[in-house]
């Protein structure tokens, strides 16, 4: 490219582009850029202060952290946090209970959401569509935090829940739900389908209403009734959307919303509610122990980050769809 | 499409429309169930009576709310937070997205690199703290808005905009009029990109609006919480006795229950006000961040 600056600028004049003049031409595109560059300064600032400087901080890891000394000067200890977290007894409790969560919510919300796509793709009246829409967005927009006091509100024993069971005779006592730990990985799945089908149902709409209506034409000439459509039509039209989120919900299989375990869980809950993100906030921020909880956190970023690589380098070559 | 329906088809569209209502049912009622509640009773909330009108309709929870000066304080410094803090998220992601966006940059590509890298890593909750520790941020109202200043998604999703809808020829014939790039930016660029500003300003907003765990590890002074904060203690941890003076002791519990609701009807109206409003960019919003790069 900077060749061809050169040759505009110096019409028959044959240059040899050597190395120096390489890099001449690079500085003159940065000065002609430089507003550009210093519009970029805050950015990258926010970047390196925010997000890389944790990083780097991320090596109290293999530390025993001394607030005192800082960072750099707190001791080296290699492994001994992560051999210490592997051979304790939460390890397997919270990688289980992270893994079984990620899990309900791929098998459950995830296909709530297409389903409830399909559906609404199947109303003819749009009035309807458009009304049951708008209502399916509202739960994304009532904050976590009141969505939890209602969650919590409603699972009393004396709660609308136990009454609505009780009263239609499916239970004969009250369930204290958010005391009995079977209890609680399908009320946080089950309240996450709630909040979040409607949104998440968005992103699959559209994607129907790519798909070209000349195909559906077709098929009611060639005697195809709604089932078969749907199955041969809508659904491989749906393919493309359905393989990049589930590449992305699986790269962050092992992220599950700690911020709503903390509001929901309590300890008589814990043998089925602690994850990762929740361990790490109750002994690193509330108990203090930095560095062990950084290497707890540090495992986890490691593992999400090699599950999403190689998610996205199976799908890309399995489904020819990927991220990157 | 004209055709005959078979049976069973008609069938489907029946059941179909039934799961549908039963389905808009579910998403309404809590929120239905909320606000009678919130307007009944402490009685008729205790007997369980409540269930499609309110019962026994008096305001006394809201009275007491309102008198209550903790949500107050905690609604104006959301505001400030909202403010604020959406303003710098969108003058920064504006400044990162626009000149990423311009394929003439030397040197993109690795800066883009070095953004997006944060959306797969991080350096997790302990050393986020600690740097905000650090950067002497604890118990300061920035601790809520620098560390989240920017999302590295709303970043990409902004410049995807901006290189998808305007034409480079309008960039370069405004500049041989010898416009510079600020001018540029402030007067062709953001004028052509309105919905995209609006799906970020609600985006961020929503999430300051939102957001009470930076301030639950960030904050140790109550006249800083936020409202979120706030109704944390009130609905999870169940401190309703601030709003409880002159109660007897055998009304304080139910009471506590309409207190509790009146909260969230209070804390959540000013969203289902502007719900309608906003509406038309929700679709919008996600189809662009569904555009791929």
């Amino acid at each position: 490219m900077s060749t061809n600056v050169a040759d505009k600028k110096n019409p028959g004049k044959a240059l040899p582009i050597s190395k120096r003049s390489n890099r001449r031409m690079m500085f003159r595109e940065i000065v002609k850029n430089r507003s550009l560059y210093i519009m970029l300064i805050p950015v990258i600032l926010y970047f390196v202060l925010f997000q890389y400087k944790p990083m780097y901080g991320a090596i109290i890891a293999f530390k025993d952290f001394n607030p005192f000394v800082g960072v750099w000067d707190s001791k080296w200890v290699g492994f001994k946090h992560f051999e210490q977290f592997f051979e304790s007894y939460y390890f397997w409790r919270i990688l289980r209970n992270t893994i079984l969560i990620s899990l309900y919510q791929l098998i459950f919300a995830f296909p709530a959401a297409i389903i409830l796509a399909l559906l609404l793709n199947e109303v003819r009246s749009m009035v309807f569509k458009k009304v049951v829409q708008s209502i399916s967005y509202l739960p994304h927009f009532i904050s976590l935090v009141v969505v939890c006091g209602m969650i919590i509100d409603f699972l009393q024993p004396d709660g609308i829940i136990n009454r609505m069971l009780l009263s239609v005779g499916l239970i004969e006592q009250p369930i204290n739900f958010l005391i009995q730990s079977q209890w609680f990985r399908t009320i946080f799945v089950g309240s996450g389908i709630w909040q979040g089908v409607g949104w998440s149902s968005i992103i699959f709409l559209a994607a129907l209403a790519g798909i070209n209506p000349s195909l559906y034409e077709a098929a009611v000439v060639d005697g195809a009734g709604r089932w078969k459509q749907m199955w041969h039509i809508t659904l491989p039209g749906l393919m493309p959307t359905i393989v990049i989120l589930l590449i992305i919900n699986i790269g962050n299989f092992m992220v599950v919303g700690f911020d709503k375990i903390i509001l929901l869980y309590n300890p008589s809950t814990y043998e089925t509610a602690d994850v990762i993100g929740s361990f790490v906030f109750r002994r690193g921020i509330v108990e203090a122990n930095y560095s062990f909880t950084a290497a707890v956190g540090l495992f986890n970023s490691v593992i999400n980050f090699a599950l999403l690589i190689i998610v996205n380098q199976i799908a890309r070559k399995k489904a020819e769809a990927s991220l990157w | 499409m004209v055709y005959k329906k078979s049976l069973g088809e008609k069938a489907f569209d029946v059941s179909n429309y039934v799961l549908l209502t039963l389905g808009t049912i579910v998403f309404l009622y809590p929120l239905w169930f909320v606000i009678i509640s919130s307007f009944s009773s402490a009685s008729a909330i205790a007997s369980g009576s409540v269930t499609l009108w309110p019962q026994g309709f008096n305001i006394e929870a809201y009275e007491r709310v309102f008198s209550d000066s903790n949500i107050w304080t905690a609604y104006s410094n959301t505001l400030i937070y909202v403010g604020a803090g959406t303003l710098i998220n969108l003058l920064l992601t504006t400044l990162g997205a626009y000149p990423l966006s311009r394929r003439d940059l030397k040197g993109r590509n690795m800066i883009m690199l070095f953004i997006v890298f944060t959306m797969f890593f991080s350096g997790g909750l302990i050393p986020t703290y600690l740097n905000v520790r650090d950067l002497g941020l604890f118990d300061s109202r920035w601790a809520l808005i620098l560390p989240s200043a920017i999302s590295a998604y709303n970043l990409i999703v902004m410049r995807t905009f901006f290189q998808s809808t305007i034409p480079d020829g309008l960039i370069e014939s405004a500049k041989i009029e010898g416009a510079s790039e600020y001018r540029i930016l402030w007067n062709i660029i953001l004028p052509l990109s309105m919905p995209v500003v609006a799906v970020m300003t609600l985006f961020y907003a929503v999430a300051h609006w939102n957001s009470w765990f930076d301030a639950m590890i960030y904050l140790q002074d109550r006249t800083l919480y936020p409202l979120q904060l706030i109704l944390r203690e009130i609905l999870v941890q169940n401190k309703t006795n601030d709003m409880l003076g002159g109660v007897g002791s055998g009304d304080v519990v139910s009471i506590g229950e309409t207190i509790k609701y009146a909260t969230i009807v209070i804390a959540t109206v000013p969203i289902l006000i502007i719900y309608p409003f906003l509406q038309k960019y929700f679709a919008k919003g996600v189809m662009l961040g569904g555009v791929k790069e």
